[in-house]
């Protein structure tokens, strides 16, 4: 306990730095996965392709990739940029495959009625098939958010700060306090990020609550 | 009018589902085109909206081939109703209604009202503007439908059974209600359905179609019950089903029709010439 107090400021940085680090990459991630997703979904051909290189995208490990990156795009080594650029990647793989299922599951009645009435292509996409496919695209992006919080802890050892410095700190040091509170922070952030996407997707999708009536 | 001269479509899987079809829709009036599912009908209406393009042939609105406009525009000035209603899940009953005229260009809150007005004219309560479609009967979800397909105030309206999903008691209501604005409105109206009862009940015009898109025969309904053209129109509208036949029987002085279980079904009365339209 006075450990913490000790270092209540220094827990904060570091709280503050995860959060930062780890905010991008699910927005990006969400970002880069709506068209690439739709992409799948429409066009065949695209759809192999796409999933597959998602796929085999993330089962590269988290740390190599942290350490190849700033030597395929020439960023600087300790640039936190690298750590946002893996796990953008990471996001897209896993997010992309949800993206493409929630696009498939708008009914096809739906299609065929906003075709009727006559909404154009692209409003088509944007007014009726992207919110449709939001319910599932949210849950898609709380298993992203889950999974980007924690991998934010891999870039300490690459010298990108974050909760995760507690963690090689407090094993170097066999010290167990360090170690909790840098778990309880990482917890507290991804509860905290989940809630956000929870909230963020029930305002966006006002018809999926239960009847007021 | 709305012409269809020597319409063919073919998909690219080889299948024709329409064959050199020609016909007349005449403005203002119901015109009901039945088959059996298969036979092209809904094909046939989602030609003049251009949902489907014809392979060959041409179909004119009012003299205007349709293939040279454009497709969305012509969809935003042809009303369409579908089977299950085709609503718009994530948006509520008013919005759902207000689409078209949204589209169109108008402002939000006058696309509303108009939206308020249609629902009172397809008998919806007001109180039921703000639901989703999810919250609603299957016959309310359809009216909301008819409501949306009339927002635009289009000359035109496309019907695909879009009374072919509820049950019978609401289907009567609906086609009643129909009714009521078509009298009001005088639509143009295109109605699919492979019901010939409700052919015979909305429509002016009855269009009975064999496989292929092929018009089997094609007039009003009682052109069509008087004198079927052949023997497949004969077993299509059931004339030779025990069941559209009536019998008379004298009793106390008057003359009582009999249904086919020898039910009475009511009086007979006769009618001078001219007295009473053929429908």
């Amino acid at each position: 306990m006075e450990w913490i107090f000790a270092n209540a400021e220094n827990i904060w940085r570091l709280t503050r730095d995860h959060f930062a680090l780890s905010l991008p990459p699910i927005v990006l991630g969400l970002v880069f996965s709506l068209p690439l997703g739709w992409l799948a979904h429409r066009y065949r051909w695209s759809r192999g392709a796409l999933l597959t290189v998602s796929g085999l995208l993330y089962t590269i490990p988290s740390l190599p990739l942290f350490v190849i990156l700033p030597v395929l795009i020439g960023t600087k080594i300790l640039d936190p940029i690298n750590v946002v650029i893996a796990l953008t990647l990471y996001a897209v793989a896993l997010l992309l495959r949800t993206v493409t299922e929630a696009f498939d599951s708008v009914s096809p009645e739906v299609r065929q009625s906003s075709l009727a009435v006559g909404f154009s292509p692209l409003q088509r996409v944007t007014r009726v098939e992207l919110p449709l496919a939001l319910p599932i695209v949210v849950a898609g992006l709380r298993v992203v958010s889950a999974s980007t919080v924690s991998l934010v802890s891999v870039g300490s050892l690459i010298g990108v700060s974050s909760l995760g410095d507690l963690f090689t700190s407090g094993f170097q040091r066999d010290f167990p306090t360090e170690i909790m509170v840098g778990i309880g922070g990482t917890i507290l952030i991804a509860g905290l990020l989940d809630l956000l996407i929870v909230l963020g997707g029930r305002w966006c999708t006002p018809w999926m609550r239960p009847a007021r009536s | 009018m709305i012409t269809f001269d020597s319409v063919t479509k073919s998909f690219t899987d080889g299948t024709t589902a329409v064959e050199s079809l020609s016909l007349e829709i005449s403005s203002r009036t119901t015109t009901v085109i039945v088959g059996s599912s298969g036979c092209g009908k809904t094909t046939i209406l989602r030609m003049i909206n251009r949902m489907v393009d014809a392979t060959s042939g041409t179909i004119r609105i009012d003299d205007e081939d349709i293939s040279t406009l454009n497709p969305v525009a012509l969809r935003r000035r042809i009303g369409y109703v579908m089977q299950n209603s085709g609503l718009l899940p994530h948006r509520t009953v008013l919005d759902n209604v207000a689409t078209v005229p949204l589209l169109n260009g108008d402002t939000k809150k006058v696309a509303r009202q108009r939206a308020r007005e249609l629902l009172d004219t397809v008998g919806l309560d007001q109180a039921l503007a703000l639901r989703y479609p999810s919250q609603l009967s299957g016959g309310q979800q359809q009216r909301v439908g008819v409501a949306r397909g009339l927002a635009a105030n289009p000359n035109i309206l496309l019907m695909d059974e879009p009374f072919g999903a509820v049950d019978p008691l609401v289907r009567t209501e609906l086609q009643n209600e129909l009714q009521r604005i078509q009298r009001d409105l005088a639509k143009t109206i295109v109605f699919v359905t492979h019901d010939i009862e409700e052919a015979f009940q909305l429509g002016d015009q009855v269009v009975i179609l064999r496989e292929g898109g092929h018009i089997a025969q094609s007039g009003s309904p009682a052109d069509i019950m008087s004198a079927p053209a052949d023997d497949f129109v004969a077993s299509f509208i059931g004339a030779d089903r025990a069941k559209r036949t009536l019998h008379t029987r004298v009793l106390n002085g008057r003359t009582v029709v009999l249904d086919e279980h020898g039910t009475p079904a009511g009086l007979l009365k006769e009618v001078p010439s001219g007295g009473m339209d053929l429908r």
